[in-house]
């Protein structure tokens, strides 16, 4: 019996323990390590941000859904890779240490056959001064429970409005060098939105800050889309809804600290800038979990298997190229690490090449352009793929069988607003492929049959399909394994 | 302060393009919609196919 251990327990971890245990679980064992309890679906966040949905909606009990399924559930961080094993334990194996109440700060060892890392990213705020809900002034969408307090302090903004106050609500990312761009342009909207519904936007100032060097960007250089018998971009698609909203913004921007009531940042110009706030819910930069690797003679070999972000590498092509000589082919396929064949890493804990967007300095030196973001769709594909090609390995496989690289995976986005089933609205785009492939699709290097906008009651709709979908499959109730991923 | 008569140009608000009205009316229809919700269900369907391999 081999035993696969998946570190993470995220949409990229998670997809690959349910598919794991559907096909080897009789004859292997699968093992889950995650530092939280519960399984949250991120996307809804930004729903339990305004007060939308409750934490219980967009969360559930691991344990629960692992013990039906037959995985082994750890409630636990990982602190070290050993794939050589050591003088200690000779096979490969991970060291942990727990996280629930009872076994809080107890270490552990789990030897493994195969290793999915799926830590996801370790959430960034101290990057900028001030930044986030623990030691900062400035609130977060990014887990459950910093949503619920980011809809506390909005429920007090929109009081204060109510009794005639006049509030300014910033948005965005909080330091040059953030992805995930879409979950801070869902949560603008959705507070547009709650704004309006509870009849004070006429009381609010909006702005959106971020990295990006044009709106829409997203981290993926922008997309092109067809609209109105033009091929045009997402920056003009992106900059109409936010002048239909009364939303302003500030583009090519740095946050570097937060004081209370005041953001600083820093254009690619050069300039600085401050913009004084009452709400603001910037989204981190990201980073590796700090996970660390050591061989057999217990040498730390963490910068050969780690990128310097903290990310693993995996099977992509790392050698430093200028932005003209990116291309598809130096992304993962496999998500096999170079190294170590029975290691691989998925959703954000991998390493990528290099970002998808252009990387840009301002005059003063400092990096202000989006990192890659890996969202819900592209990691539950890896997920689902290494877990494919873990399954052939063990049945006999010499390499891994499947791929999903980000340049042949697409990604849908729906930012919709309000809980109301015929007075909310959505933006919808879809992508594909996420990381543009210029040899293959010349002119915009993206299917324009696939990569899309539009705006209606429709992706309102279908965010609510998704939801109550994914929820559904990932408490791997009946028939969950039929549904799509 | 006498009151404007002109609107400033050169801001970032001027040069987007806005929805007209029949473009704010079909984001609401309901048959319109019904249809852009199948649509939009089989372009999912047809990109989550696509990313398996």
């Amino acid at each position: 019996m081999s035993r696969v251990v998946i570190l993470g327990a995220g949409i990229s971890g998670h997809t690959a323990a349910r598919y794991l245990s559907k096909w080897i679980g009789k004859k292997h064992e699968v093992v889950v390590v995650s530092p939280n309890a519960k399984w949250n679906w991120i996307p809804s966040n930004i729903w339990v941000g305004v007060g939308d949905m409750t934490e219980e909606e967009v969360t559930f009990d691991l344990k629960q859904v692992y013990d039906k399924a037959g995985i082994t559930f750890h409630q636990a961080k990982g602190i070290s890779i050993h794939p050589e094993g050591n003088a200690d334990n000779e096979s490969p194996h991970v060291t942990v240490e727990f996280t629930d109440e009872a076994r809080a700060g107890q270490a552990d060892t789990l030897t493994y056959d195969y290793l999915i890392n799926a830590t996801g990213p370790k959430l960034n705020f101290n990057a900028t001064e001030g930044l986030g809900p623990d030691n900062g002034h400035t609130v977060s969408v990014c887990t459950a429970k910093h949503a619920l307090e980011a809809n506390e302090k909005l429920q007090e903004q929109i009081e204060a409005m109510k009794k005639g106050a006049e509030r300014t609500f910033v948005i965005g990312t909080g330091h040059g060098m953030c992805t995930c761009q879409g979950a801070a342009f869902e949560y603008t909207y959705n507070v547009d939105h709650a704004l309006r519904e509870a009849g004070v936007r006429d009381k609010a100032r909006i702005i959106w800050i971020s990295n990006e060097y044009e709106l829409g960007d997203f981290g993926m250089g922008g997309v092109h889309i067809k609209r109105g018998g033009y091929v045009t971009n997402a920056k003009t698609f992106t900059e109409s809804l936010m002048v239909e909203r009364d939303i302003e913004w500030i583009t090519r921007a740095h946050v570097n600290k937060i004081e209370p009531g005041k953001i600083h940042y820093e254009l690619l110009d050069g300039s600085m800038g401050e913009l004084d706030f009452d709400f603001s819910m910037l989204i981190p930069p990201f980073a590796g979990v700090g996970l660390k690797a050591f061989d057999k003679k217990d040498e730390d070999i963490t910068a050969n298997l780690f990128a310097p972000n903290g990310f693993l590498k995996v099977d992509g092509d790392y050698t430093p190229r200028p932005y003209e000589e990116w291309s598809a082919e130096d992304w993962p396929r496999t998500y096999q690490n170079p190294i170590y064949k029975n290691l691989f890493a998925i959703g954000i804990a991998f390493a990528p090449p290099h970002p998808i967007s252009k990387p840009m300095k301002s005059t003063n030196g400092t990096p202000i352009s989006p990192t890659p973001p890996r969202t819900g769709m592209p990691s539950a594909a890896m997920g689902l793929n290494v877990a494919k090609s873990i399954r052939d390995m063990l049945n006999g496989a010499e390499s891994p069988t499947h791929h999903a690289s980000m340049t042949e995976m697409g990604a849908a986005c729906m930012a919709s607003t309000g809980s109301h089933i015929f007075r909310g609205s959505a933006v919808t785009m879809t992508v594909y492929p996420v990381v543009p492939d210029f040899v293959k699709y010349p002119a915009y290097g993206r299917d324009l049959s696939l990569t899309t906008g539009e705006v209606g009651l429709a992706g309102h709709w279908m965010k609510y399909v998704l939801h109550y979908t994914f929820m559904y499959q990932s408490k791997m109730k009946p028939g969950w394994s039929y549904m799509p991923d | 302060m006498p009151k404007a008569t002109n609107r400033e140009p050169y801001q970032q608000s001027y040069y987007p393009p806005t929805p007209t009205g029949f473009t704010r009316y079909m984001r609401n229809s309901l048959p319109w919609q019904l249809f852009r919700f199948f649509m939009i269900n089989l372009k999912v369907l047809k990109l989550m196919l696509k990313s398996q391999h």
